[in-house]
């Protein structure tokens, strides 16, 4: 805090430029209140209306479970690593999930508030920080669920489910690179907007939710990896369900995340401070 | 000591910057083939702007709509930066642009006051300490867990001041809030900054309402077409700025078309010195210099007054005066206005033409602002004080 007497406080200099990407994540813990305090208002407004409240939170996973299963077990006999497929695809689908919304809500979070963009000055990138933290909340409300399938089906969860928390960071981590992309981008090219759910809709099917990462074989699955959440989904299901440890995939799907993360970081400090000048 | 530190600072706007994904590769590929292209034209809006102000000072800025007000308060606050030149602050800077900004209409008044803090830069510490001023200051005590949504404009509003004005900042930037809210708000929030004046916080004020600013600022910053046009002790400038705000906002050129030229247009009081402040009560006078160049058939001018939110109060026709056609030469027109209006910014615009061609039309060939009390009425347009008969229905 600035306090009138001592030492003057140093000047804050505003001019042409850009700001630095190592100050990105040092503005994201500065900011970290005014993070849960986005979230908080977020949680509270989505919580308020919804009558029926934490049933529509499991409605979407559910269903689509009900779907895979029908579609991908019992139409197309896929093979789900000797797990009970609706557990198998539940898995997957509360990891998806998670993804799936955080990404659709940081992606819209800059530009359905432009007075706040225009009008105030805090730190632009808690915005899209602060929308990977309600779906959590989902997240874990869905999770009770995986834990009633694990009592019907009979199945006992191993020391793997330690590494749970970390593998739900790096989910977390994987949103928040591509939410830093498209909010960034959203603000320049509205397009991105319509462009949200195409993409989360190609890129579900594209990543091991339905089926297991394992159909793929040899330098297939390298490539196959490329797409981060192909090594996060078996990396989950390796810590929930036991099954078979991913090896070098879950390497490269771990490299493309930070590259994601990384280039993202990169790309929101760089036009972050046009923001307000072309919302 | 110096806390704000301004430094030639000039900021360019990219007119129709939004493209879309289209128009952007589009261009990309224009700009392959043809080097430069430029997309839409520029403008500046700020040029080369440069002031200081040391702790405890104030600065009030004058300008009309359009001059670079509000942009220099966000370059000053970080929202934007500028393209050339370096703005420096000192301490915490707080720039009230706009009220609640940032508030939820489904949350609670308890609730919006942690997240608006929050936005504004407080930590929740800060917010806990002040929490009771915030709430004291605001009065909406009893609706504290009621959703901000259910609450009267009157109540919004000064909740939403509460927060920013319990910041305590090194240097306090206001835009034109105080356009919004009744006289009662209004007299809190000067009433608050004065008081952040005397704790010795450095206030940057911009308003079209020059009696406060007078009161709460020593000098002064006119702003024109981004330049700073005059800077030095508020009574000068604000006396200046007044003064020039009778006359036409043409240049010297006259604006010409096929059958006529526009020379000048000015509205003064009647009766009164030409550099005296307009009231709602002064009679006024609108002149038009003007040259007709080819008198065609028809050729009728009208004189138009549009109020700020672009409704159009009146549209006066020479023919209507019984004046037949307008012969060849120069003339000036005078149309004599009775008090008629409330306070506010009115335009004057001009219009040549027949009753199937426009000729020339210039929307606002001058502006003029009405200075004063709106009588509690700051909704009203005209001040008529037509009579109302009140009479008794049951036969009691």
């Amino acid at each position: 805090m600035v306090t009138s007497s001592g030492s003057p406080p140093d000047w804050q200099v505003n001019a042409a430029g850009r700001s630095k990407v190592i100050g990105a994540w040092l503005s994201v813990w500065r900011s970290r209140e005014l993070i849960g305090f986005f979230a908080l208002r977020d949680i509270r407004v989505l919580y308020k209306q919804a009558a029926l409240g934490v049933l529509w939170v499991l409605l979407q996973p559910v269903a689509t479970v009900v779907i895979f299963t029908l579609v991908f077990s019992r139409l197309a006999n896929i093979d789900s690593q000797g797990i009970p497929y609706p557990l198998f695809a539940l898995v997957g689908m509360v990891v998806w999930s998670y993804f799936s919304v955080a990404t659709v809500r940081g992606s819209d979070v800059l530009v359905s508030n432009p007075q706040l963009v225009t009008k105030v000055s805090f730190p632009r990138i808690a915005a899209p920080a602060a929308a990977m933290l309600p779906p959590l909340v989902d997240m874990a409300v869905s999770l009770a669920l995986v834990a009633v399938l694990f009592l019907y089906y009979g199945v006992s969860p191993t020391w793997r489910v330690l590494a749970a928390p970390a593998c739900i960071l790096l989910v977390v981590l994987a949103a928040f690179g591509t939410t830093l992309w498209l909010s960034a981008l959203n603000v320049r090219y509205r397009d991105v907007q319509h462009a949200v759910g195409p993409l989360m809709q190609l890129w579900l099917f594209a990543s091991p939710v339905a089926y297991p990462a394992s159909l793929f074989e040899g330098w297939h699955a390298l490539v196959y990896a490329l797409n981060p959440m192909a090594g996060l989904l078996s990396i989950a299901r390796w810590s929930l369900l036991g099954t078979p440890w991913p090896g070098w995939p879950a390497v490269v799907s771990l490299i493309t995340l930070l590259a994601v993360l990384g280039t993202g970081l990169l790309y929101f400090t760089r036009t972050e401070r046009s923001f307000a000048d072309v919302i | 000591m110096d806390v704000v530190q301004v430094e030639h600072v000039s900021k360019k706007y990219l007119l129709g910057e939004r493209l879309n994904a289209r128009e952007s590769l589009n261009a990309a590929a224009a700009r392959v083939f043809r080097r430069r292209q430029r997309v839409g034209g520029e403008l500046w809006s700020l040029r080369d702007v440069s002031f200081t102000l040391r702790d405890g000072e104030s600065l009030g800025i004058v300008g009309r709509n359009g001059a670079g007000k509000s942009t220099i308060l966000k370059i000053l606050a970080g929202i934007t930066a500028p393209t050339i030149g370096e703005s420096r602050t000192r301490g915490r800077v707080a720039a009230l642009l706009e009220v609640g900004t940032g508030f939820h209409p489904e949350l609670t008044g308890r609730e919006n006051i942690f997240l608006n803090g929050a936005i504004l830069g407080m930590s929740r510490q800060d917010i806990k300490r002040r929490f009771e001023q915030i709430v004291d200051f605001s009065g909406v005590e009893r609706f504290l867990d009621t959703p901000v949504k259910r609450y009267s404009s009157g109540m919004y509003l000064r909740l939403a001041f509460a927060v920013a004005a319990h910041l305590e900042p090194d240097v306090l930037v206001v835009d034109e809030i105080l356009a919004v809210g009744d006289a009662e708000f209004q007299r809190k929030c000067i009433g608050r900054m004065e008081e952040a004046e005397q704790e010795g916080r450095t206030l940057i004020f911009v308003s079209h309402d020059l009696g406060t600013l007078s009161k709460l600022c020593m000098r002064s910053l006119w702003l024109e077409s981004g330049a700073v046009r005059d800077a030095g002790e508020t009574p000068t400038i604000v006396r200046d700025y007044l003064a020039s705000g009778l006359f036409s906002t043409l240049g010297t050129t006259p604006l010409a078309s096929a059958v006529a030229a526009l020379y000048g247009v000015r509205v003064v009081p009647e009766g009164a010195d030409a550099n005296s402040v307009l009231m709602p009560g002064d009679r006024l006078l609108i002149e038009v210099d003007f040259e007709v160049t080819d008198p065609v058939p028809g050729l009728d001018l009208a004189i138009i007054v549009t109020a700020e939110g672009g409704t159009r109060v009146l549209d006066e026709l020479v023919s209507d005066s019984g004046i037949g056609r307008l012969a060849r030469g120069a003339f000036r027109a005078t149309l004599a206005v009775p008090p008629l209006f409330n306070i506010g910014e009115f335009s004057v615009g001009v219009w040549f033409g027949t009753s199937h061609e426009d000729f020339l039309y210039e929307p606002a060939a001058a502006t003029f602002s009405l200075h004063g009390s709106d009588m509690g009425r700051p909704e009203r347009l005209l001040n008529l004080n037509l009579p109302i008969a009140v009479e008794r229905l049951n036969g009691a």
